[in-house]
């Protein structure tokens, strides 16, 4: 089921990303809330992956060319803005994403009504970081905008048709735009120009096709389970 | 993690309404940079086990608080007066929920 591991995939990997911050957050109140964003994600995950098969063997046994989340989400965390750039834009693409698909009656439905309010969340917290890092000190309004300008590129691929989504994509792209420049626009920030994705990227993530630091990230998300098969505590 | 930054971040005192709850109570601590940032800190720290449906923070140094020096003449004189307590009264009957 191709929507089912293309969202799924999606969840997983930001997840594991965010995960890493886990005993390197700036602050011990910022790590909990990274580490519970991480959590909602994977319960996400998890729903959306048994949905087209088992939850374990996708996550574990798939070699990289078998994912298919996007390639935004399996950019380093690199430093704090950079991961706040990535929850700003991928958070604000997954709540829009799940409002239209909740509003339907297809196989997500279910699974989105419940996602969106966590997704909500995550946006909200993008949000209120992003105004503080834009309209902060001369250094965190320089080190945002380079975040933004870093990952700009990969957002184009957010709004590729995902096959089994009943989805206006050009509409959800539309709604996008706006809420990301608007977020933007009060931090004193703009948006971006530039390509929306690379020349390199002409398979893209939804294809299998996936950055360098992806290979790193899922040997080590996988590695306890491929050294242990069937392990339990 | 307790980073350069965190120092430079204001105390914030927690309280949290229970889902039964009909006060406030106090729930504990944490560091944030401004009050939004608090309540959404103190929602992550206090709240994820669904202990509330109410939150309020406060600055720290808002609170006046007594001192332990002065325990005694607050809070000692009350000690001896038993008569403060309404446990002097019989409750008639039919008198419920009290």
């Amino acid at each position: 089921m191709t929507a089912a591991l293309a969202l799924g995939d999606d969840a997983l990997v930001l997840s594991h990303r965010l995960g890493e911050w886990a005993g390197h957050a700036p602050v011990l109140e910022e790590e909990v809330a990274l580490a519970n964003i991480a959590l909602d994600l994977l319960g996400q995950a998890r729903v959306l992956l048994s949905l087209a098969g088992d939850e374990d063997e996708l996550a574990y046994l798939r070699e990289e060319r078998a994912f298919r989340n996007v390639q935004l989400v399996e950019q380093p965390n690199g430093d704090f803005a950079h991961t706040i750039a990535r929850q700003l834009y991928f958070s604000t693409y997954q709540e829009l994403l799940y409002e239209e698909l909740a509003r339907g009656d297809g196989p997500f439905a279910p699974l989105a009504a419940k996602a969106v309010k966590e997704v909500a969340y995550h946006r909200d917290h993008a949000e209120q970081w992003t105004l503080r890092l834009g309209d902060g000190t001369e250094e965190s309004h320089q080190r945002m905008r380079r975040a933004l300008d870093a990952l700009w590129r990969f957002t184009g691929e957010l709004f590729e048709p995902v096959e089994g989504c009943e989805v206006e994509w050009s509409a959800l792209h539309g709604a996008w735009l706006s809420r990301v420049t608007a977020v933007l626009t009060r931090a004193g920030l703009s948006l971006p120009e530039g390509p929306r994705r690379g020349a390199w990227a002409a398979g893209a993530g939804r294809q299998g096709i996936h950055t360098e630091p992806f290979g790193p990230m899922l040997a080590q998300m996988q590695h306890l389970h491929r050294s242990h098969p069937g392990a339990a505590w | 993690m307790s980073g350069e930054g965190n120092g430079a971040w204001p105390l914030w005192e927690v309280f949290v309404r229970g889902r039964r709850g009909l006060a406030h109570t106090h729930a504990g601590s944490l560091h944030a940079p401004d009050a939004e940032m608090a309540l959404r800190n103190a929602r992550d720290l206090y709240t994820r086990r669904s202990e509330g449906v109410s939150l309020w923070v406060v600055p720290s140094a808002s609170i006046t608080a007594s001192s332990p020096d002065e325990k005694d003449p607050f809070f000692e004189p009350a000690a001896d007066k038993p008569y403060r307590h309404p446990t002097f009264y019989e409750i008639p009957e039919g008198v419920r929920h009290l």
